[in-house]
């Protein structure tokens, strides 16, 4: 564990930008929901008691024969091709051996330098600065099949056990879940925009993989993690992409691991950039290493100096044979890929008719799925967005969570949105007298209509309430209906407003209106 | 193929999680320099024309169906732990590296 040392100098953003060009390589582990492990049939329900999805093959007992889960190699190629990658035609795995404690057999399967995809690309959409968005295309190097690694939960010198020694209890379960590791190529060209870059990056390739349906994506549970690479070279010329700043030569990387959101990716990277420009423009040099990203400072710090890939002594795996997807099956695995997620949003706003304001909204509140559903159930496009964006969203916001879980958590669903938007739409509630169901729905008391029911809520359609209700106002105030009689109908407002009173806002103001003219013409 | 130096015996026992005293790096230096002259023996063998092998079968996509099978219970797992806790087997902390 690295010591914190005092903080790091650090060059204000603008002028290391200005000073230097930024190059970033991505790499992403995702851990696949398949029911089983890699390699063996252990389940991989996240939570489990500790060391009870355990067998002897993810724990390394001597004799124990690993065998590639099906589904995994599936879903990894489903991953290359979405990726726009060439599937090879036989790969190895390959052992990664090095001494730790999370890995039981003391080697990790991985694949070496014969990965399962290669050479694609992903395209995200960034913003041009001028308010529009334009798309940033991404190349990829590889994405390959491996294993995770178990738990750790270090025990600090300080409680005393052990004779004060420090030590760490592992947990197992998670040792062999299937993972993929999807690496970018260095990516140039993105000048000050590379946090941005990184974070859109990172979004792209959870909503594809969510798309795919290959994993749960949480990366605040740890199914997908992100390790950045950040170097910088001088610049040279006004263009990030201009061939004079390509023409440069690397600066010396560092590898900043636990980056575990997508406000870190974008904050990581950018807290690497201002580092490393204030010890170059000191004239000093980049120590290539592993950093520690810390959530809470914005920081990273020193980790360990990085092995070389000469020290995990990586060698093919002899206990597995070669995957070698056949071209027919990579065929029909093509045909089960989903949209891409940038053109079904692109489709979707063009059906629902949003504006590119409206939409982003409408993505950054993780509403798209939730509005496709309730417009599915019956609701228009603008009343289902109407109300997934107020309420709902303001307090999943002051929950700190996603809507999407926010709303899942209270078993709040699209068919209720879509059931109160029909409720206004056949003329039963107001606007005003919507939010209140709304409200009792999410306080958990019921369906919409059940809610409207139980508070009594209901515009009233029987005329003979209202009609007397115009008449007793028109005759208390004699005054304001002559001025209507002689033609000055906006004096109409203040019976209105005196008419909604008696029926206490269960009424139809346009209705009211129509009422208290037809009687004074 | 050139000769073993001492930083490469330290390094790798390093890598290893082996600890040797100044002497036993010296035996090893020499000990290890003898295995590896005649395991180059090896690289005697006329292979101009043979393909390299990593599998002795000719076999591709070996795989088994995503499907749970019984596996050990945490007693079970942790029956030959030398040293457990809270259901987790505890081992020695290894230090600067997380």
């Amino acid at each position: 564990m690295a010591v914190t040392s005092a903080a790091d100098r650090v060059l204000d953003y603008d002028e290391a930008v200005a000073k230097f060009d930024p190059v970033m390589g991505l790499e992403v582990h995702v851990e696949l929901h398949t029911a089983t492990k890699m390699f063996c049939g252990c389940p991989t329900t996240f939570g489990a008691e500790p060391n009870s999805q355990v067998c002897p093959v993810c724990l390394g007992l001597p004799g124990a024969l690993p065998v590639v889960n099906e589904k995994a190699v599936e879903s990894a190629v489903r991953i290359g091709l979405a990726l726009n990658c060439e599937i090879a035609e036989w790969c190895r795995f390959a052992r990664k051996n090095y001494f730790y404690p999370d890995m039981p057999k003391n080697f990790q399967t991985s694949q070496y330098d014969e990965p399962i995809a290669f050479n694609g690309y992903l395209d995200v959409e960034v913003e041009d600065g001028s308010g529009g968005t334009e798309i940033f295309r991404v190349e990829i190097e590889r994405a390959h099949m491996e294993e995770d690694t178990g738990k750790s939960l270090h025990v600090g010198g300080s409680t005393g056990r052990i004779h004060g020694a420090e030590y760490s209890l592992v947990d197992y379960n998670r040792a062999g879940i299937p993972l993929i590791e999807i690496v970018t190529k260095p990516i140039v060209g993105a000048g000050e925009r590379a946090p941005e870059v990184a974070k859109a990056y990172v979004s792209a390739l959870r909503d594809l993989l969510r798309a795919l349906d290959v994993s749960d994506v949480k990366m605040e549970q740890g199914s997908m993690r992100c390790d950045a690479n950040v170097s910088l070279r001088v610049r040279a010329g006004d263009d990030p992409r201009g061939d004079a700043q390509l023409a440069v030569p690397f600066g010396t990387r560092t590898e900043t691991k636990n980056v575990n959101s997508l406000r870190s990716v974008e904050r990581a990277v950018r807290y690497e950039m201002s580092r490393q420009a204030a010890i170059l423009d000191e004239g000093g040099t980049i120590l290539q290493e592993t950093r520690h990203w810390h959530e809470d400072t914005g920081m990273t710090t020193s980790g360990r100096v990085k092995s070389d890939a000469d020290d995990y002594r990586y060698f093919p795996e002899p206990d597995l044979v070669p995957v070698a997807p056949t071209r027919e099956t990579v065929d029909e695995l093509r045909g089960t890929l989903p949209e891409p997620p940038g053109l079904r949003r692109k489709r979707l706003q063009s059906e629902w008719g949003f504006s590119d304001l409206e939409m982003r909204d409408v993505v950054n509140a993780r509403a798209v799925e939730l509005i496709e559903e309730t417009v599915a159930a019956g609701a228009g496009a603008a009343a289902a967005k109407k109300w997934w964006l107020g309420e709902p969203s303001r307090r999943a916001n002051a929950e700190g969570q996603d809507l999407v879980s926010y709303a899942a958590g209270l078993g709040f669903a699209p068919a209720h949105v879509a059931e109160l938007d029909r409720l206004v739409t056949s003329g039963r509630l107001n606007d005003s007298m919507a939010r209140q169901v709304l409200d009792g729905v999410l306080a958990g008391e019921g369906t919409p209509t059940e809610v409207a029911d139980a508070r009594g809520l209901e515009l009233v359609q029987d005329d003979s309430a209202l009609e007397a209700a115009v008449d007793r106002v028109i005759d208390a105030n004699p005054d304001i209906a002559e001025k209507i009689r002689g033609g000055k109908v906006q004096a109409a407002g203040a019976l209105i407003g005196q008419v909604m009173k008696e029926m206490k806002g269960q009424a139809d103001a346009g209705k009211v209106r129509a009422l208290i003219l037809a009687r004074l013409s | 193929m050139s000769s073993l130096s001492r930083e490469d015996v330290a390094h790798l026992a390093g890598l290893a999680r082996i600890d040797l005293s100044d002497a036993e790096l010296d035996k090893m230096v020499g000990e290890l320099a003898v295995i590896l002259e005649s395991v180059a023996k090896v690289q005697q063998a006329p292979i101009a024309d043979v393909a390299p092998m990593s599998h002795p079968m000719p076999l591709t996509n070996v795989t088994r169906p995503d499907v749970v099978r019984p596996g050990l219970t945490p007693d079970e797992a942790l029956s030959g732990a030398p040293e457990q806790e809270l259901g987790r087997f505890a081992v020695p902390r290894i230090l600067d590296e997380d």
